[in-house]
């Protein structure tokens, strides 16, 4: 029994966690919500020669073949630096996905080019209808039905969707059945995309909780700076319970997500419970923080010049896809109580 | 990370498990009655002869030398077979541990061992009626006597658990009136069938004797069992408390099996719903739902928790003030469990005992009413949010 990571993977974080403070301070996601493009390809390509990009391609296919164990600690870094771009897209569930069910030419053509960071890949599941960054993307694996399928992005027509979150560029993906190649459908079609939808929400989870992790640092530094009555505001028990609680909620979300990761790398029959389990949790623990968050900055954090409400939309985004924690508190009761 | 037991660690449980089976009594009375409390003596004194009764503890004191792990798989089989909580907690998970790292080798073995053997009976004397939460606030002293060799102590401790059944009482006492608040406080070990003692036992809000007011009238207590340096008791006492918000009081066993008993209780009451009887019909409601998919949440979100707070002590990494957070988190967790259980239950919520139709014997509501003293005893959350506010997060004090 060793429920921790190991230090490979705690120093594989470190040295993400480096990068993105170089190279994605808050005007660069600040840069993703003016951008007309939206990104920084400069920024993805470091991450892809890092190998973080092709963590969870095979190494056949050019990439470290890793599991999503090693890849959770990287996804909540790029949480806490509300990294923008389709790194839990692409790497957490269209890789794996491919990885497992794609025949050779299919996986042939997109899974070299992931993991050297020249694709971008998306998804549309089921239940997951918009679409991230498909307007840079090169490949968007799609879910109709039992039917998962790859189609190259410029057969696409889409539709423009607003997010809460400007660096979340979102869209609807339509094409002709003509432009789509068959991943794998029927019965395993269906397995195959509960278990896409599983790695994204425990991703979405892991990044939830950087992104929660971020915010209350810098509440912790600002009520400490911040004086009001003569005294920093951070010696008032109302604000110091306030912050506890935040503490309390990401202290027991974390083991759940990371039991999730545990749960999908090691193919465990609890992968769908665990999943549910985590993201109601991390989801619930991450809204609680942006609220605390807000409060106890006071009317500083409601201006869009002040970097806070970046990370608040992001979590408001996350929350709500990949399941809200109503969603998945609702798969828990059905795992537990309908026999 | 690896989430396996290895096979030796496996086959302590089956031995563990298949002995509890065999061995564990259902339908004791409450261990905070006078009858209840007699029987469950007995019960762990059982307990001890098998030596299951301290198994982390080292062979020669009664234990089995058992690992961390060994002893969270000993918890989980023990609240999974239903056995009751130990009514030698405060002994056995409080006082001990400050005995082994404080104590000399003739207190070890002359109090562990028959702590263990449920022969000496602990009881904790912190509280006084004008400290609770300031704890430093406590004004029963000890009284230097040279010519006996010990102390004389005069007082009162309040909120006694189980000290109206005890023989013994820990806690601190202030042996230099001069000093500052947190100074001039001793950590003494009394005999309460000793002269110039009185206990009078208070009822409790769930129907149990099991509180008592302990006067303390010019008794007295020999050098040998000054617990640490006499002064510093203030120091030992933040490693007993500490102790009761860590990890071996409160095992996640315990929550994961009341998390068990409710997805239980759920099954039953939407099977009888599902009959048509209307006192069931809260089973239906999908909030309700939810809220007992949370409760198993939050005891699984414990039981990991636990599991990651254990691999970081077996590796050197101690919770610290971290424990903090644990105690909040199983408190309020027992609590909003049994709320849901009780709103399970509608109208029968409010039945306790024998009453003819009360569900499980009224256990829930007995329950609702023990988990309501969760987040006041060991430290209130409040207290516990300030610590984590301040030693975990790091904000100014004043
Ligand atoms: C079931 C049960 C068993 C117990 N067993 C024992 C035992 O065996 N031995 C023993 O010694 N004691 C025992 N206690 C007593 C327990 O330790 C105290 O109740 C506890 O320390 C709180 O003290 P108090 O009751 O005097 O409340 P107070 O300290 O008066 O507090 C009352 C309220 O004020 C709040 N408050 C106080 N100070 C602050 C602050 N600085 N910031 C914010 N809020 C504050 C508290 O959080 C609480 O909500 C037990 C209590 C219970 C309920």
């Amino acid at each position: 029994m060793r429920f921790a990571f190991t230090d490979d993977q705690l120093l594989f974080r470190d040295a993400v966690a480096d990068l993105l403070a170089k190279e994605c301070p808050p005007d660069v996601v600040r840069g993703a919500w003016d951008d007309e493009t939206g990104r920084r390809p400069e920024l993805w390509a470091a991450l892809a020669e890092m190998g973080v990009v092709g963590l969870t391609v095979p190494e056949a296919h050019g990439g470290f073949g890793l599991s999503e164990l090693d890849l959770l600690p990287i996804l909540t870094e790029t949480g806490r630096f509300a990294f923008p771009g389709p790194l839990l897209e692409t790497t957490a569930v269209a890789a794996p996905l491919l990885a497992e069910n794609a025949s050779a030419d299919i996986a042939q053509r997109w899974l070299p080019g992931i993991a050297s960071g020249e694709v971008v890949a998306t998804v549309a599941l089921a239940g997951q209808p918009f679409v991230p960054d498909a307007q840079l993307a090169h490949v968007l694996i799609a879910q109709r039905d039992d039917r998962l399928v790859a189609v190259a992005t410029d057969r696409l027509r889409l539709t423009p969707e607003t997010s809460v979150d400007g660096a979340r560029r979102l869209s609807r993906a339509d094409w002709d059945v003509a432009d789509e190649a068959l991943i794998i459908d029927g019965e395993p079609g269906w397995r195959a995309a509960n278990r896409a939808f599983d790695r994204g929400a425990v991703a979405a989870s892991a990044q939830l909780l950087g992104l929660a992790e971020h915010l209350l640092a810098v509440t912790v530094e600002y009520v400490a700076a911040r004086k009001q009555f003569g005294v920093p505001i951070g010696t008032f028990q109302a604000v110091k319970h306030h912050l506890a609680d935040c503490e309390l909620k990401l202290s027991f979300a974390r083991p759940l997500v990371a039991r999730a990761a545990y749960s999908l790398a090691h193919d465990l029959p609890t992968i769908e419970r665990d999943t549910s389990a985590a993201k109601a949790m991390a989801s619930d623990a991450a809204a609680f923080v942006a609220r605390q968050a807000l409060q106890c900055h006071g009317a500083i954090a409601y201006t869009v010049e002040y970097d806070v409400h970046m990370w608040l939309k992001r979590i408001w985004a996350l929350t709500a896809a990949w399941g809200d924690a109503a969603w998945h508190r609702r798969r828990v009761a059905h795992l537990l109580l309908d026999d | 990370m690896d989430l396996n037991f290895t096979d030796a660690e496996e086959a302590f449980r089956a031995e563990a498990r298949a002995w509890l089976e065999a061995n564990v009594p259902h339908g004791l009375p409450s261990g905070d009655t006078r009858e209840g409390f007699d029987l469950h003596v007995e019960w762990e004194k059982k307990l001890f002869d098998a030596r299951w009764s301290v198994v982390s503890w080292p062979e020669e004191y009664g234990g089995r030398g058992a690992t961390l792990w060994e002893w969270l798989i000993f918890e989980e089989e023990y609240y999974r077979a239903g056995a009751p909580q130990r009514v030698t907690q405060n002994g056995i998970f409080l006082l001990a541990p400050t005995i082994f790292e404080f104590g000399t080798d003739a207190q070890k073995s002359r109090f562990l061992p028959a702590m263990a053997a449920a022969d000496d009976l602990w009881c904790q004397g912190w509280s006084e009626p004008d400290a609770g939460s300031d704890l430093a606030g406590i004004k029963s002293r000890a009284v230097r006597d040279d010519a006996a060799g010990g102390w004389r102590i005069s007082g009162q401790k309040t909120w006694t658990t189980r000290g109206a059944f005890c023989n013994w009482l820990f806690g601190l006492f202030r042996t230099d009136p001069e000093a500052e608040r947190h100074k001039g406080m001793t950590y003494l070990m009394v005999p309460l069938d000793a002269d110039g003692v009185t206990v009078r036992g208070v009822g409790r809000l769930d129907g149990d004797e099991g509180f008592a007011e302990v006067f303390f009238d010019d008794v007295f207590v020999a050098d040998d069992l000054v617990l640490g340096e006499v002064d510093q008791g203030w120091g030992v006492a933040m490693a007993t408390t500490s102790s009761e918000r860590g990890l071996t009081l409160r095992s996640p066993g315990r929550f994961c099996a009341a998390a068990d008993r409710l997805v239980d209780l759920w099954k039953r009451r939407s099977a009888l719903a599902a009959s048509g009887d209307p006192a069931a019909v809260a089973a239906g409601d999908p909030a309700l739902r939810e809220d007992v998919a949370q409760s198993w949440i939050d005891a699984e979100a414990y039981r990991l928790a636990t599991l990651a707070d254990v691999t970081g002590i077996v590796e050197g990494r101690p919770q610290g003030a971290r424990s903090s957070l644990t105690k909040i988190f199983w408190s309020e967790l027992d609590v909003r469990l049994h709320e849901t259980a009780l709103a399970l239950l509608g109208p029968s919520a409010e039945l306790v005992d024998d009453s003819p139709s009360a569900v499980d014997g009224g256990a829930w509501m007995k329950g609702y009413q023990f988990s309501l003293s969760g987040p006041i005893y060991a430290g209130t959350n409040e207290i516990q949010r300030n610590v984590v506010a301040e030693r975990v997060l790091g904000l100014p004090r004043k």
